[in-house]
This record gives structure tokens, C-alpha cells and sequence, in this order.
């Protein structure tokens, strides 16, 4: 019955998103005041739909209701409450529909919050919001039903939810991956409905800012808890592997990082209006292309889902609309737009023109890498892979100019400015890093580690050119404490990101150069040294979970010179429905270094194979990544976003 | 005027070299890192109408099904080889140092990664086996499709439907 409900509401949320794709767009060419005004309870009705038929699965996942094939297939009746729950969106077919849900989540917090805007704008994006639903609840509906029933012939007991989801990760990782995902269609739908208007002042950039801001944070959120995820569940330590689709996840993030910093130009100078448009457009067309990838099956990944060419098809013919679609409004609207501010070579807005070239030129990186062997395959060349070394060497040269930039770009007035006035704060930061990098290495005893020392001077170059930046910012205000009361949140924000960014740099070179690794074969009793630690192993014995079985670790860790460090407590179980076998390693984590031990199959003569690690700064990689989230969060609080657009004057920061 | 439209000429110039320039380096890098993946027959037979072999030292993927009863341990250290194979029934080996993936198993499709060390035999850096018992790596499946290889959870699908089917 419940399920039943479900499919009827979503049947509801899709003629509603229908509406609401047609009639405010209609109005707003017709200049049908009322037709504008039906747009912002539409978007709410839609959401609310989407949102019971979103419960109505959980709810059959919850009571374990078989005759769905999707419960069936992803659960069971032994899987705990919270996982049980969790796997609604473990399928391709729940993902799906948790997709739609936060689609119409999006699209009714931009009808509630967007009383700011003129009423023909509103009703145009939202107008534009309502056909991107219609084409996921269409896709969610038509080739996708997460409501599908197998009566008469069910099964009584469901296959159970793959182990690799059965974490924490997975409680919160797919929503805010897909909230990061989703949340670019707001931009998109913006740019979009300001190149129907043909009006691109700076308040069309300061309407979407605080959009795209959020949006950015979620998927930041979402990319760093995954890298996290894989870390701890995957078992062999890596935090990024260049799967295809953390690249497809990745390379949005890019964009939108991009279209974030060329926002700042249109708001603040008005100028890369046409810039900023094709960045929003390309931040959503490269989310769709992700969607494609994972959910078609074209490429081979840990995350894909099972492959089904029809689906693939389907959102392969979205995804040509919607770049088809906006690209050709593009170049029809846009060869009109001029931008009419001048700036010098040395400015402001070269600096972020930089920042565009850098993030859009890993993009391409990202894009080349992960499309190529599909096309080298598709040509008959044979199958390929693309080692991770590529990744690796392109993104080790694009960020040595790009954090250099970096450290630079916001000390840089829009219009001009002269070199001289910056020497001596550069100069003192650049002296400063210097030593700041060879005092961290001195103190680990090892100079001669180029990587790493790079990844220091470049990660203190950027951390202390932003935070001199800001002490210098805040005086300009009279005293520090006006400062501090005065400046703007998104200059907060803006200096909290760019120290997570150095923070990143820094925990990304630390972990590549220091990081040890053993896999060792131990009996009981058996001790390994690394990296000055001792791991003995202790104890190995019988696991027995609620649904799965398998064998548990113990092991001591002392230093070198015996002060006892930590027990670690790791597990390699299996799962007793899927028949998987799954690791679970043991974590002991500082700010400065992990401990990593994950338990191996066991081998002939009482021994078991064990991976050791130990990874200095890996904390700082995460802890980058949510500075960053951190500082957007705060950038997108700024009051000035929350002002009424009448007052359109803008004040040149 | 003149200067700035020159200015302009200078700055075009320089962003076309540098992109260039870019893809390039990032073509190069690329050419640089490509892995062919081979199955075991066309590791012996050559791959493709030019029947290329490769090169012993060549980086590359080998693909196919372990042989039953192939794998070797080492008594006191982590090495060990197996043996793969395809439809053809050509058989290359594989050896490694290290964790094997939770799901390597006898009998299962694995991708391993590594050079070349003699016509026949893999040193491989890494052994992949998805974490999923129904994969089997896209390419291993269309080499080996001669030989029948059921995903378990049809095995237990067609169990299932002959004894546990509710009401």
C-alpha cells in the first residue's frame, strides 16, 4: 500500500514539476502577472511530493518490505535499523529518487528565498527549475521505479546491502554529494534565465553568489567525506584514486570553484559577465555528465551502479538537451553582451582571470583522463587505462603557478596596481614560508624531500600571505577591533578557504613523501617497526555480528623506544547474505600522523598477512577540506546578500 | 591606440602559446601513461590485426580468470603467483608481493597491473578484484566468453525460486 502511495505522490510531483516548467516560463513571456505568481507554490507542492514519496521507500525499507524489488535487492531483514534506512539511497534506483528529492528540496528553498527578486525573474527560474524535475522525475519514473513490486512470487528474505555501504560514510556522503550536485542547477537555472532576459548586471551575479557558494559547499563536503570513507573502508590507505567517478564528482567541483571566483568579478566590476554565464552553464552540464557516467555503466568503477545501456541512453539524450539547449541560447544572447570596465594587466581581475585559466586547465586534465579510454575503446584501439601518475604529474605542475597565484591574488586592488606597495608584506611572506618549510622539515630530519618541501613552501606561501593579508585588511579600519566588527563575512570566508587550501597542499605533499606502508606476513606475537612505531600483533580470533562473521585483529603499538602508543583494533569480516568479504581497518589518528593497520587473508602456518601504515599529515588533507566548506558557509552569510536588490549600487570593495 | 591593441595581440599570443604549450605537456604525459590491457591469449597471440606482442618490461593490464589450483604462497613472505586465463586457454602468470583483494578468489575474473618480465609472466604492482562478487571486469567477461560463469546471486536467485518463494 505504502509503495503504492509513494509512486502515486511522485506521479503528483511530476505533473506538478510539469506545471511549473511550463506555465510561470509562459508567463513570463506573456506578461501574465498570475501565471508568474503560480510558480513559488508549485516549486513547494513538488517538493513536498517528492519528500512522501521519498519517505514512503524509506518506509519500505524500513519494515522490510520484499515485494519491492528494490527492498529486495538492497536489504534484509537482518541489517540493522539505521542501515536499513540508509539503503534506500544504497540503489541506483533509491539514489535516484533521493536525487529528485533534493532537486525539488533546492528548487523550494530558492521560491522560498528569492523574495528579493523581480517576480519575471523568479518565475523564469523557477520556471527553469520545474524542467530540469520534470526530466528527473520522468527518468525516476519511466526507467527507474524504486517502487517496483515482484508480487505474487517474492522473495522472503532480501539480498542485503552491499558491505562497502553498511558505514557511517554512507549515512551522510551521497546527500551531500548530491546536494553539491543539484545545488548547480540553481546557478544554471540563473544563468539561464538571465540569458532569456538579456540583462546581466552585477546583481544578476550577486543573486546567484550565495547559491553557487552553497552548492560548492555541499559537493566540497561530499568529495572530502567520500575520500575519507574510502580511506577507512577500503583497506589499503589511499584517500584518491582517480576513480572515474571521483573524477566525474571532481571535475564540477573545478568548474563551480571557478565560477565561484569569476562571480566576484561580474558582482564587484561587472565585467566576465559572458565568462561567468558559461561557467554556470558548465558547473551543471559537467554534474549531468557525472550523473551519466556513474549511472549508464559506460565506465568501470567502484561506485558505478549496474549497468543498464537504456538508462544510459536516457540521460545521455538529457544531458545533449541541456548542453545543446543552453549553449545555443548562449551564443544567440551573448554576442550582444559587452563588458565595458578597463583593467590593467596587473589587477584584480587578471588575478582571478588567472584562477579561471588554472582550474579550468585541471578540469580538461580531469576530463581527458577519465574520457579517453572510453573513446580509445569506442574507436576499436583496444582497452586502455590511464594511470594515476598522469593525474598526479599534471596536477603537480598546474599547482605550483596556481598556489603562487594564489598567495598573490588577494593582496591585488581591481583596476590596478602598482607592484611597489607589495614588495615588503610579499617579500616578508615569502621569507617567512622559507623558513616556516625548512623548520617543519628540519624538525622531521629530512631537508632533502623535494616534494614535501614544496608542498610546505607553497602550502605557508598561500596560509601566511592570507592571514597577513586579512591582519592588514582589519587595520585599515582604524583599530583591530573595529576591524574585526567591520569587515565583511565573505572576506572572512574568502581567507578561511584559501588556508584550507594551503592546509590541503600541505597534508596532500606531507602524506606523498612520508607516508610508509608494509605489508607484512606476522604470526601471533610477531612485532613489525615502522616509521619509529612497533605494531605486535596480539591476538587473533572469531568474529560474530549481527549479519556478518569473520576475524578480528589486536595489536599493540609502542615507539621505538617502548612508551605505549595505542591498541588497534582491526576486522576483515563477511558478510553472510552478499558472501563479501570486507576490511575494516584500524585507525589511530593525530593531527600529525595516522596509524593504519588492516588484517589480510590468512596465509598457511597460524599467519596472517597484515598492512601497515603510517601516514604523517593525512588528517590535514580532510581538515583542508573543511576549512574550505567552513569559509564558503561564512561567505555565504555575508549580509549583503540578504539586502534588498533595489538597492542596486555596488560598493567597490 | 596602437599600443593597447598591441598589448592585446601580446596577451592573445601569449594565452594561445601557453595553452598549446599546455595540451602538449598534457598529451604527452598522457601518451606516457597508457596501460593496453591484454587478456592471456593475446598476451601469446598479439593483439588487434597487427598481432602486436608486447615488449618484456612493457607496462600493461593483464585480465582473465585464475586457474583453479594455480595459486602459489611463498611459506615466509607475502609472494605469490597464480596463473590467469582466457577462452582461448592460454595461460600467463602472474607474480606479486603484497595483499591480495579481499574478493581474490580461484575461479574469479582479476585485473592485475605491472610490467612485463617475460613473454608469459606478469610482475605485477596491483591486483584488482572488485568489491562486488558479480563483477567481473568488462574486458575479462568479453574475452572469456566461452567460458560460463554465473554470478552468484543468480545461483542463489534460481535456489531461491525453488524453495524459499513466499505466498
Amino acid at each position: 500500500m505504502i509503495p503504492e502511495l509513494g509512486q502515486l505522490t511522485l506521479t503528483f510531483a511530476f505533473a506538478l514539476s510539469l506545471l511549473l516548467g511550463v506555465v510561470p516560463l509562459v508567463g513570463s513571456f506573456t506578461a501574465n502577472e498570475r501565471a508568474l505568481l503560480v510558480a513559488k507554490p508549485l516549486a513547494v507542492g513538488n517538493f513536498v511530493f517528492t519528500l512522501l514519496a521519498f519517505i514512503a521507500l524509506c518506509w519500505a525499507f524500513y519494515h522490510d518490505d520484499f515485494t519491492v524489488v528494490n527492498v529486495a535487492t538492497n536489504s534484509s531483514s537482518i541489517l540493522p535499523w539505521y542501515y536499513k534506512l540508509t539503503a534506500t539511497w544504497g540503489s541506483h534506483e533509491g539514489s535516484m529518487l533521493m536525487w529528485v528529492m533534493i532537486l525539488a528540496a533546492w528548487t523550494a528553498l530558492v521560491a522560498q528565498f528569492s523574495k528579493g527578486l523581480p517576480l519575471l525573474m523568479q518565475g523564469r527560474i523557477l520556471g527553469i527549475m520545474g524542467l530540469i524535475n520534470v526530466g528527473f522525475i520522468a527518468f525516476s519514473l519511466f526507467m527507474s521505479n524504486p517502487f517496483e513490486r515482484s508480487l505474487p512470487f517474492y522473495p522472503v528474505e532480501g539480498n542485503d546491502l552491499n558491505p562497502l555501504l553498511q558505514d557511517f560514510g554512507m549515512i551522510i556522503h551521497p546527500p551531500l554529494l548530491y546536494m553539491g550536485y543539484v545545488g548547480f542547477a540553481v546557478s544554471f537555472a540563473f544563468a539561464i534565465a538571465a540569458l532569456i532576459g538579456g540583462k546581466f548586471d552585477s546583481t544578476w551575479a550577486r543573486w546567484a553568489r550565495p547559491w553557487t557558494l552553497a552548492a560548492w559547499m555541499f559537493l566540497t563536503l561530499g568529495i572530502m567525506l567520500g575520500s575519507w570513507w574510502a580511506y577507512k573502508e577500503l583497506g589499503w590507505g589511499g584517500w584518491w584514486f582517480w576513480d572515474p567517478v571521483e573524477n566525474a564528482s571532481f571535475m564540477p567541483w573545478l568548474v563551480g570553484t571557478a565560477l565561484i571566483h569569476s562571480l566576484a568579478v561580474t558582482e564587484k566590476r561587472g565585467t566576465f559577465k559572458s565568462w561567468t554565464v558559461l561557467l554556470a552553464l558548465g558547473a551543471f552540464s559537467l554534474s549531468l555528465l557525472g550523473a551519466f557516467l556513474v549511472r549508464s555503466g559506460v565506465l568501470v568503477s567502484v561506485h558505478s551502479f549496474a549497468a543498464d545501456p537504456e538508462r544510459g541512453v536516457f540521460l545521455l539524450i538529457f544531458l545533449l538537451i541541456v548542453i545543446g539547449g543552453s549553449l545555443l541560447l548562449y551564443a544567440s544572447r551573448m554576442h550582444s553582451v559587452r563588458s565595458q570596465a578597463r583593467y590593467e594587466l596587473f589587477s584584480r581581475e587578471v588575478m582571478l582571470w588567472g584562477n579561471n585559466v588554472f582550474l579550468l586547465t585541471a578540469t580538461l586534465v580531469v576530463l581527458l583522463g577519465t574520457l579517453f579510454p572510453l573513446v580509445h575503446k569506442e574507436l576499436g584501439l583496444g582497452s586502455i587505462s590511464i594511470g594515476e601518475p598522469f593525474f598526479n604529474q599534471m596536477f603537480y605542475y598546474l599547482n605550483i603557478p596556481f598556489a603562487l597565484l594564489l598567495g598573490l591574488g588577494p593582496w591585488v586592488r581591481w583596476k590596478q596596481q602598482k607592484a611597489a606597495p607589495l614588495l615588503k608584506p610579499l617579500s616578508m611572506v615569502a621569507v617567512f614560508s622559507l623558513i616556516l618549510a625548512l623548520g617543519t622539515l628540519a624538525a622531521t630530519q629530512s631537508v632533502t624531500a623535494n616534494l614535501a618541501l614544496l608542498g610546505l613552501l607553497l602550502g605557508a606561501w598561500v596560509g601566511l600571505s592570507a592571514l597577513l593579508e586579512i591582519y592588514q585588511r582589519l587595520q585599515q579600519f582604524g583599530s583591530l577591533s573595529k576591524g574585526i566588527a567591520k569587515l565583511q563575512a565573505s572576506h572572512y570566508g574568502m581567507t578561511l578557504a584559501h588556508i584550507g587550501f594551503a592546509v590541503l597542499v600541505v597534508g596532500v605533499a606531507m602524506t606523498l613523501t612520508y607516508s610508509e606502508e608494509r605489508d607484512v606476513r606476522m604470526e601471533i606475537g610477531d612485532r613489525v617497526v615502522l616509521a619509529g612505531y612497533e605494531f605486535e600483533l596480539q591476538d587473533v580470533y572469531k568474529l560474530n555480528g549481527p549479519n556478518y562473521g569473520g576475524e578480528a585483529a589486536e595489536l599493540d603499538v609502542r615507539t621505538v623506544d617502548g612508551r605505549y602508543v595505542t591498541h588497534l583494533h582491526a576486522e576483515k569480516r563477511e558478510y553472510k547474505i552478499q558472501r563479501m568479504v570486507m576490511t575494516e581497518a584500524a585507525v589511530h589518528a593525530r593531527l600529525s600522523r595516522d596509524l593504519y593497520v588492516s588484517l589480510g587473508e590468512a596465509l598457511p602456518g597460524n599467519a596472517w598477512a597484515i598492512r601497515v601504515y603510517v601516514k604523517p599529515f593525512v588528517r590535514w588533507i580532510w581538515l583542508g577540506g573543511l576549512l574550505m566548506s567552513l569559509g564558503a558557509l561564512i561567505a555565504l552569510l555575508d549580509k549583503r546578500y540578504r539586502r534588498p536588490t533595489t538597492a542596486v549600487e555596488v560598493r567597490h570593495a | 591606440m596602437q599600443s593597447r591593441r598591441q598589448k592585446r595581440l601580446f596577451s592573445i599570443l601569449l594565452v594561445i602559446g601557453l595553452i598549446a604549450g599546455a595540451i602538449g605537456a598534457m598529451l604527452f604525459a598522457l601518451s606516457q601513461n597508457i596501460n593496453l590491457f591484454y587478456t592471456p591469449g593475446q598476451l601469446v597471440q598479439g593483439l588487434g590485426e597487427g598481432k602486436i606482442k608486447p615488449d618484456v618490461g612493457q607496462r600493461l593490464r593483464l585480465g582473465g580468470m585464475v586457474v583453479p589450483g594455480s595459486v602459489k604462497r611463498d611459506a615466509t613472505s607475502l609472494k605469490v603467483s597464480f596463473d590467469l586465463t582466457d577462452d582461448s586457454g592460454e595461460i600467463a602468470t602472474v607474480e606479486f608481493e603484497g595483499i591480495l583483494p579481499d574478493l581474490f578468489r580461484e575461479g574469479q575474473g582479476i585485473v592485475a597491473q605491472g610490467s612485463l618480465k617475460s613473454a608469459t609472466v606478469l610482475a605485477a604492482t596491483e591486483v584488482l578484484a572488485k568489491h562486488d562478487e558479480e563483477y567481473m571486469p568488462p574486458e575479462v567477461a568479453e574475452a572469456m566468453k566461452g567460458i560460463r560463469h554465473v554470478p552468484p546471486s543468480q545461483l542463489k536467485q534460481s535456489e531461491r525460486s525453488s524453495a524459499n518463494y513466499g505466498g
